[in-house]
């Protein structure tokens, strides 16, 4: 794969539940290597297509394309092509934080050597190397989304997908986050994929932003396009001129709330 | 091979490392071995009908197995909401090695504890017909493990809470249990009552284990097995396709 050649490409992609149209026709691409930001209210689109391009949920309409394969066609080799950190905690927290690697390796067929070395690499990398035998439910809310950050880099995936991966975490968490992502995407040539509410973390990371309202993609371009686009001088000021001001609420699916209180806790 | 493995390593280990579950797991059966032992045994020999306790150790084993291996499915509920589960779907490995590699930890846990329901009953006086028929007892406690616990991973997938799964328990599992022939004799019931019984798969799994441990069998232990050995396979097929569907 050529450094220009896109290695996510959305072809015409719609994604309906019921009456309720998610994603509304929304095409783009993103090339390898690149820090992609997807910025939007609550509600407009931005967990759907992750989801979309992770294989949880099936497209109504349209293509989606991971590394070369059809995501709805070759699901296998798209879902190995990716890691990905969900915006709720996806981690055994009866485990140890070595032995959630380990799942993962078995899950993604990473072979007993290679594991053990890309392990240490990785758990090192975000500092949890001398935690490695703790019970996770024992760690903190910043360190549980780091160990989530070297867990979904331990396949060599092409794209790391981050959704809202800082949420709840405290500035100091952040900045390191950012940190070894930007590390990782720079040392392996990976595309990293993610969402977030923080338009300053966008501005700091991504070489490119995508800004989605209503399920439709209002723009695309750097800060500095968006910004010229919009005749502002912020990145916030550009988001609301495109996104208006007026508050979003995200309908509660059954479930859903207690989790958000759960993780509210878990985050603290 | 390594994934199933893998999921099924993370029950024992889990398991073995609640050790409030363990005692929980063998607290409830040893209650019901004592108060139904001595409680009903009196009046069962009485009858005529011998020994109780040798009677019932077989079906306090598959209650053990089926109570243990239903709450299995809890757990996959939870790991849905804790939102383990999704590192499991978005991996490339098929949704019956996920399903079945979490059933089969979530079966042998089961049945340990099933078994050690049989090595308590052994300190109250409890003696096998045949003690090489003892593996088969278990191994028919197995695939009883398996088809429930696959069972309730169906289950598990799309139940929403706790309240949820209590309402499961009371409608489905109590029924299976007490509508089975793990409590009393088939023979001696009415005939409603046997019907439902012969239409109850945990009655062949504890005829079964009954054949193996103390001679006495109502069906016969070829369509014991025979009946089981259906049971597993619908039942992991049911697993399987309702894990296939799942949308996170």
């Amino acid at each position: 794969m050529s450094q220009d050649e896109p290695v996510i490409t959305i072809d015409h992609v719609t994604k309906r539940f019921g009456d309720v149209v998610a994603v509304d026709n929304v095409s783009f691409e993103v090339k390898k290597g690149e820090l992609f930001a997807l910025l939007g209210p609550n509600g407009a689109g931005k967990s759907t297509t992750i989801k979309m391009l992770t294989t949880i949920l099936k497209p109504s309409e349209g293509k989606l394309t991971l590394a070369g394969h059809d995501v709805t066609k070759e699901q296998d080799q798209a879902r190995k092509s990716f890691g990905i950190v969900f915006q709720d905690p996806s981690v055994d927290t009866e485990m140890t934080a070595y032995e959630n690697m380990e799942l993962h390796a078995a899950l993604y067929g990473v072979s007993g050597r290679d594991t053990k070395s890309r392990v240490k690499t990785l758990l090192e990398l975000v500092e949890l190397w001398d935690r490695k035998d703790t019970l996770v439910k024992n760690f903190s809310g910043g360190m549980k989304r780091r160990l989530e950050i070297a867990r979904g880099l331990l396949h060599h995936p092409h794209v790391l997908f981050l959704d809202e991966p800082t949420l709840g975490l405290d500035t100091q968490t952040r900045n390191l986050l950012w940190d070894y992502v930007q590390k990782m995407s720079q040392s392996e040539g990976m595309t990293v994929f993610f969402t977030t509410h923080y338009l300053e973390e966008a501005e700091a990371a991504a070489d490119r932003i995508g800004i989605i309202d209503h399920g439709k993609l209002v723009a695309l371009g750097t800060t500095r396009e968006l910004m010229k686009l919009t005749a502002t001088t912020s990145l916030e000021e550009a988001y609301l001129e495109l996104t208006g001001r007026t508050v979003r609420d995200e309908e509660v699916k059954p479930g859903e709330e207690w989790r958000a209180r759960r993780r509210a806790r878990m985050m603290r | 091979m390594r994934v199933i493995y893998t999921l099924w390593m993370r029950q024992i280990k889990r398991f073995f490392r609640a050790k409030s579950r363990i005692i929980g797991a063998v607290g409830q059966p040893l209650l019901f071995l004592l108060a139904l032992g001595y409680g009903i045994g009196s009046i069962y020999a009485k009858a005529g009908q011998g020994n109780y306790i040798e009677f019932l150790v077989p079906g306090i084993m598959a209650q053990t197995v089926l109570f243990s291996a239903m709450f299995y499915g809890a757990m996959i509920m939870f790991d849905k909401q804790f939102g383990f589960l999704k590192e499991t779907l978005v991996a490339p490995v098929s949704r019956f090695k996920i399903m079945f590699g979490g059933a089969l930890g979530g079966a042998t846990t089961a049945t340990f504890q099933g078994t050690l329901v049989l090595v308590i009953s052994l300190f109250l006086g409890f003696r096998p017909a045949h003690w090489v028929l003892v593996p088969v007892a278990i191994l028919v406690l197995g695939l009883l493990a398996v088809a429930i616990a696959s069972f309730s991973s169906g289950i598990g997938s799309f139940v929403q809470d706790m309240q949820g799964f209590q309402a499961i328990n009371q409608f489905l599992v109590f029924p299976l249990y007490f509508l089975s022939g793990s409590l009393y004799p088939l023979e001696h019931a009415p005939k409603w009552l046997r019907i439902i019984a012969e239409c109850n798969p945990m009655s062949y799994a504890v005829d079964a284990m009954r054949d193996a441990l103390i001679g006495q069998t109502h069906f016969g232990f070829a369509k014991d097995l025979s009946v089981l050995c259906a049971t597993v396979i619908a039942l992991v097929l049911f697993g399987t396709y309702r894990f296939q569907h799942i949308e996170a």
